[in-house]
């Protein structure tokens, strides 16, 4: 099992129930310039793969696909790195079996 | 929004929050609770296994309506390496009982039952509501809570903090911190359905029993981390955890994980053809005694998942949140009838009781085993799964070796893995932190 697997997260979340709540990202990046060791971490620790590099080596959030599992809050938001709050009642993620 | 005032404010409707709210409410108590999801569980994620003990305490009869999917008959352990398990495997009739002690559950579904009986008890349950942050007085006590709601003020006696692993209140309102990395597990999960009989045939079980299967081993990839096979009725529950702190580490993928786990040779083929439909991810408090926070104050308790209470080495969480909720609500009504105020000293009473019941005591018997497991994860998840995959191997395959010479094989790999020192290092370490 050496061998890479190529698994597209997006299928995955493609299953799921969403309420986006349009223009209401309930995670924000600090803008920075360089990117700390903890936000390049969410670039692979994110199971939503929510996070990418920018053209310009910055680390940007997209959250709608976000399940709110805290992961980037445990690793970054001490640091300051990243603002984490829940998305307003109702929205975000809705699952349907949990 | 709402005006009038309650005796107690319960945040989250997961395990914890619904035990304390139903406890609550079937006590007289003016109980307003608030959820952020659509419906309660519709931000819950668990395995998940329903102990029946807990919950029997609460409603007895809960079997007459709860949606249940199979109750447990059956236990495997899998250590694996790349290409095979070794099991341990423990299956018995005396599980088909007229109370069954374990199930198999859905929690979306089962939340949504435990909710519906909260409000036959009484309680106002408030969905799709977001509670912002806590409310205050001059001298630092919990008053209530402010939510999103237009003026959306609400004021109670106490708050019981039933927020989850992730908790946002407790920690912006300096009453705890953020769970470290190496503290929480990220699991991610998917829900994989077939038919029943399918699922029968594959797991050997006969109309509502059911098995699940815990596998630790190179499937985590040197992590410290765990996978988990779950059968319900008509569907698979199928995930994989390791600790936030090992993903930071090493750069590993919770998905390509969980992928490589499902492609696993003893697994692909009780998989095989379901359609999946949902794909989850989780965090799951793994400190320990250790990691527990404070646990109450003036105004304020803190129950479940948001507390750290999870026995990590038996899988168990959901029961010692609702144990911690009941707890924290049978606490809140004694301090109530004495016509006492919720005050840090009177509020202790929840931490006494929490102590003396098995949540705290079997957390502490192993207060031990994370700095264990956690900081010599390599040895414990990469090379004694591989050393004990090879043995087995040595022991079973029949070459026209003499046993005398395949025996020193084994033991030689042993060696050479770990060295003596190590190896009687490691079970006395393991030993002690399992006493």
């Amino acid at each position: 099992m050496t061998t890479e697997i190529a698994v597209r997260v997006e299928d995955k979340l493609f299953q799921n129930r969403y309420l986006v709540d349009v223009g209401q990202a309930h995670i924000k990046v600090r803008p920075h310039t360089t990117p700390s060791p903890a936000l390049l971490a969410l670039l692979k620790a994110c199971p939503a793969h929510c996070y990418e590099l920018n053209s310009n080596g910055q680390v940007e959030i997209a959250a709608d696909g976000c399940v709110e599992c805290g992961t980037c809050r445990v690793i970054a938001a001490p640091g300051g790195d990243i603002e984490w709050s829940y998305p307003r009642g109702g929205y975000g993620v809705l699952f349907k079996f949990g | 929004m709402i005006e009038e005032r309650f005796d107690a404010i319960v945040v989250g409707a997961g395990m914890a929050g619904n035990a304390a709210a139903f406890t609550l409410a079937n006590r007289g108590l003016k109980v307003l609770q608030i959820e952020r999801g659509e419906y309660a569980g519709s931000k819950n994620v668990q395995g998940a296994i329903l102990y029946a003990d807990m919950l029997e305490k609460m409603i007895p009869n809960f079997r007459e309506d709860a949606p249940l999917e199979r109750h447990l008959v059956e236990q495997r352990f899998w250590m694996m390496d790349e290409r095979a398990h070794t099991g341990l495997h423990y299956r018995s009739d005396d599980f088909n009982e007229e109370r069954p002690n374990r199930y198999t559950i859905i929690r979306a579904q089962f939340d949504r039952w435990f909710s519906s009986k909260v409000q036959e008890a009484g309680a106002i349950v408030l969905c799709e509501t977001t509670v912002k942050e806590l409310i205050k007085d001059a001298y630092g006590r919990v008053i209530g809570v402010l939510t999103d709601r237009d003026g959306g003020e609400v004021h109670a006696d106490v708050v019981v903090l039933a927020e989850g692993v992730n908790g946002l209140l407790g920690t912006k309102a300096d009453l705890r911190e953020i769970p470290k990395p190496e503290n929480v597990a990220l699991a991610v999960k998917e829900m994989h359905f077939l038919p029943r009989e399918t699922i029968e045939s594959r797991f050997n079980l006969k109309g509502d029993e059911g098995t699940v299967i815990e596998a630790a081993g190179t499937i985590s990839r040197g992590m410290a981390g765990m996978g988990f096979i779950y059968a319900n009725k008509e569907s698979i529950s199928v995930g994989i955890g390791c600790l936030v702190s090992d993903f930071q580490k090493t750069g590993e993928t919770p998905y390509d994980l969980l992928e490589r786990f499902k492609r696993h040779p003893s697994v692909a083929p009780l998989l095989e053809g379901s359609e999946v439909k949902e794909y989850a991810g989780h965090l799951i408090p793994e400190g320990g005694y250790n990691a527990v926070p404070k646990l109450y104050g003036d105004g304020w308790v803190v129950v479940g998942d948001a507390a750290q209470l999870n026995n990590f080495v038996h899988r168990e969480g959901s029961n010692l949140a609702m144990t911690s909720g009941r707890l924290a609500a049978e606490a809140i009504f004694q301090v109530k009838s004495r016509k006492d105020p919720m005050t840090a000293q009177n509020l202790s009473l929840y931490k006494a009781m929490l102590d003396n019941s098995f949540v705290m005591k079997d957390l502490k018997k192993y207060k031990d085993m994370p700095g264990l497991l956690h900081i010599q994860s390599q040895n414990f998840f990469l090379t004694y799964p591989q050393l004990v995959s090879k043995a087995m191997q040595n022991f079973v395959r029949v070459d026209g070796t003499p046993k005398v010479e395949k025996e020193k094989v084994t033991l030689k790999s042993f060696v050479a893995a770990r060295s003596w020192a190590g190896l009687f290092g490691d079970a006395i370490k393991f030993a002690r932190a399992w006493r």
